[in-house]
């Protein structure tokens, strides 16, 4: 039996084996609720949490990876008026369900989490969206709230500290587009979701026009931690630059899909082993690291690869949300980029031409090649359009249904040709 | 046009915004609305939208711009699957071509005794139990094969 991988569950999914991981009476007892007690008791310095998590290496696990000390630390502090903390949980990219999870078995570390963010950026509301498709989830982050209020926790003069901070939870409704932070402030706002322009960054004029930071789900439940144990412990869990565990969200061919929590910087072969490797012993063919917007990486790159942002930008594409697709030797390149592009065809907002037109056109493009009809010149078509969608857009939306064609057309060229030429597939 | 306990429902939405934000409601009446409706008539919509001192147009906008509100009748269950790659991988096509037959309808499609309506759902943010459907907006179906499929709908009403 190997040793336990380095990290393994030591940030979020500390409790995940016990019952009832979710309840209050189990998170207070496995040490919950400490980091905030240890806020209010010491009055920590705003500007200290924010040092700490500077020194954490803790960036957005939302997938855009930004360090979010250096976020935390552009709200506007002698602004007088409302300021708002948000919670990113909508997570619809396909690929990604950690969220999920940590509502489900640990809603009580993102509410300490979110409670530490109110402190330190002088928010008294926070707001968690909720992606629509998992009410399971919305319905459990209701009752951790009102576990939390409670018990003093949540709400006015928390712990008797004079501390006002509430949180409630907005509940979306299907929309892959709300996952980016702008249209997700709309969403709150109760219209369409469809992205702001920036700047003007959340920061200075986001929920209701006022100062607003947003964060991923994980970002937060990583919160508490680092704030007991301080931010170099958490760096020392990962690598420089890249600090803390990462939850991997494993799907596609392996034999036991799910969640693995383990340090940054760990050896993909090392998740993949632990995902049960590849389904019914069949040869790995190709990876989609970070959500199905971020470019695809074959076998033998991806085995060289450790779990980090850094390594895998260094290979071409992006950690994201660490949302990992295994694909065997059994799968259709074309066949599984056409799906894509229709996801993105289908949850473009319409708002940019680039995007809402260029998205149809790839799908169509891909659609027609799977089926038979590819032209010798659509494989240029293709690399032209999505150069033409990318960076024209407001959102990165655009990007997202441009980079799994690239990374696609860049690595497994060969399979696109031979479908065109040929009517059919190679696989 | 909405019952008491919708209302009710609804005013908890409303209590969680600011005073003078009561359109941040709006995505949970829509959704409290069409749980008791069954479905968003353009007349329930309205009446939202007034309830909520909107225009009609602003609720409108929301109820067409989310996919996961019906804007025309559905059966009594709601199955919507998602056919998005990492179901795919895990054999969505094959649970997608089980509950066609045994349901007798293709995507969009009502059974004829209303009771089964089946769409086509893009990701829902569990791919780690694909293949997947979800449930009447509200529960999310796991690792489907023909016996779990079977046994789901055996246990619906």
């Amino acid at each position: 039996m190997a040793n336990t991988p380095k990290g393994q569950n030591e940030v979020i999914f500390h409790s995940i084996h016990l019952p009832e991981s979710w309840k209050l009476a189990n998170y207070l007892a496995v040490g919950g609720y400490d980091a905030l007690k240890k806020v209010l008791a010491e009055k920590m310095p705003p500007d200290e949490i924010i040092s700490q998590l500077k020194i954490s290496a803790l960036r957005g696990r939302g997938g855009a990876g930004f360090p979010t000390g250096l976020k935390w630390s552009f709200m506007p502090r002698n602004y007088e008026g409302d300021k708002y903390l948000v919670c990113n949980s909508d997570e619809g990219e396909p690929g990604t369900f950690k969220d999920r999870d940590i509502i489900l078995y640990n809603p009580h570390q993102l509410i300490e989490g979110m409670i530490i963010g109110g402190y330190t950026l002088g928010a008294k509301v926070g707001y968690n969206y909720i992606h629509g498709e998992i009410w399971e989830a919305y319905e459990r982050f209701e009752e951790a709230l009102d576990e939390a209020r409670a018990a003093g926790l949540l709400g006015k003069n928390i712990l008797g500290s004079g501390l006002d901070f509430d949180i409630h939870a907005h509940h979306g409704f299907g929309a892959y587009v709300c996952g980016e932070e702008t249209a997700l402030l709309e969403s709150i706002e109760g219209k369409k979701g469809q992205p702001r322009f920036k700047p003007p960054f959340p920061a200075s004029f986001g929920l209701y026009g006022k100062p607003t930071t947003i964060n991923n789900t994980e970002t937060l439940a990583s919160i508490p931690y680092i704030v007991r144990h301080g931010g170099q412990k958490f760096l020392d869990l990962g690598k420089p630059n890249n600090g803390g565990t990462k939850i991997f969200s494993v799907s596609g061919h392996v034999g036991k899909p799910g969640n693995y929590e383990v340090a940054m910087g760990t050896p993909f072969s090392e998740l993949l082993a632990m995902a049960g490797g590849v389904r019914g012993g069949r040869k790995l063919k190709a990876v989609i690291p970070g959500g199905s917007s971020v470019p695809v990486l074959p076998a033998e790159i991806m085995m060289q690869l450790t779990m980090d942002y850094d390594s895998i930008a260094q290979a071409g594409s992006y950690l994201g949300a660490g949302s990992v697709i295994v694909m065997d030797d059994t799968v259709c390149m074309v066949r599984a980029l056409e799906r894509l592009s229709y996801f993105y065809f289908e949850e473009s907002c319409g708002q940019c031409t680039p995007c809402r037109e260029g998205t149809g056109w790839l799908y169509r493009i891909i659609h027609r090649i799977e089926h038979g009809l590819g032209r010798p010149e659509d494989l240029d078509l293709l690399d032209s359009l999505a150069g033409n969608i990318s960076g024209r857009t407001i959102c990165a939306l655009g990007d997202a249904a441009a980079m799994p064609v690239q990374g696609m057309l860049k690595h497994f060229r060969h399979e696109f040709e031979h479908h065109i030429q040929h009517k059919k597939c190679m696989v | 046009m909405l019952s008491p306990e919708s209302l009710k429902k609804i005013d908890r939405e409303v209590a969680k915004y600011p005073a003078e934000h009561k359109q941040s409601a709006v995505m949970s009446a829509l959704r409290i609305a069409q749980d008791e409706k069954g479905w968003l008539a353009p007349e329930t919509i309205a009446f939202v939208a007034h309830y909520l001192d909107l225009q009609p147009i602003a609720a409108q906008e929301v109820a067409t711009f989310y996919n996961m509100y019906d804007l025309k009748p559905v059966g009594k269950h709601k199955i919507t699957v998602c056919t998005n790659l990492s179901c795919t991988l895990m054999g969505a096509e094959s649970a997608v071509e089980y509950l066609q037959r045994k349901l007798g309808i293709g995507f969009g499609e009502t059974t004829p005794d209303g009771r089964f309506t089946l769409k086509e759902g893009e990701c829902m943010g569990a791919c780690g139990d694909a293949p997947l459907f979800q449930l009447n907006n509200r529960k999310i179906c796991a690792k489907l094969s023909p016996e779990t499929i079977d046994a789901i709908l055996a246990g619906l009403e």
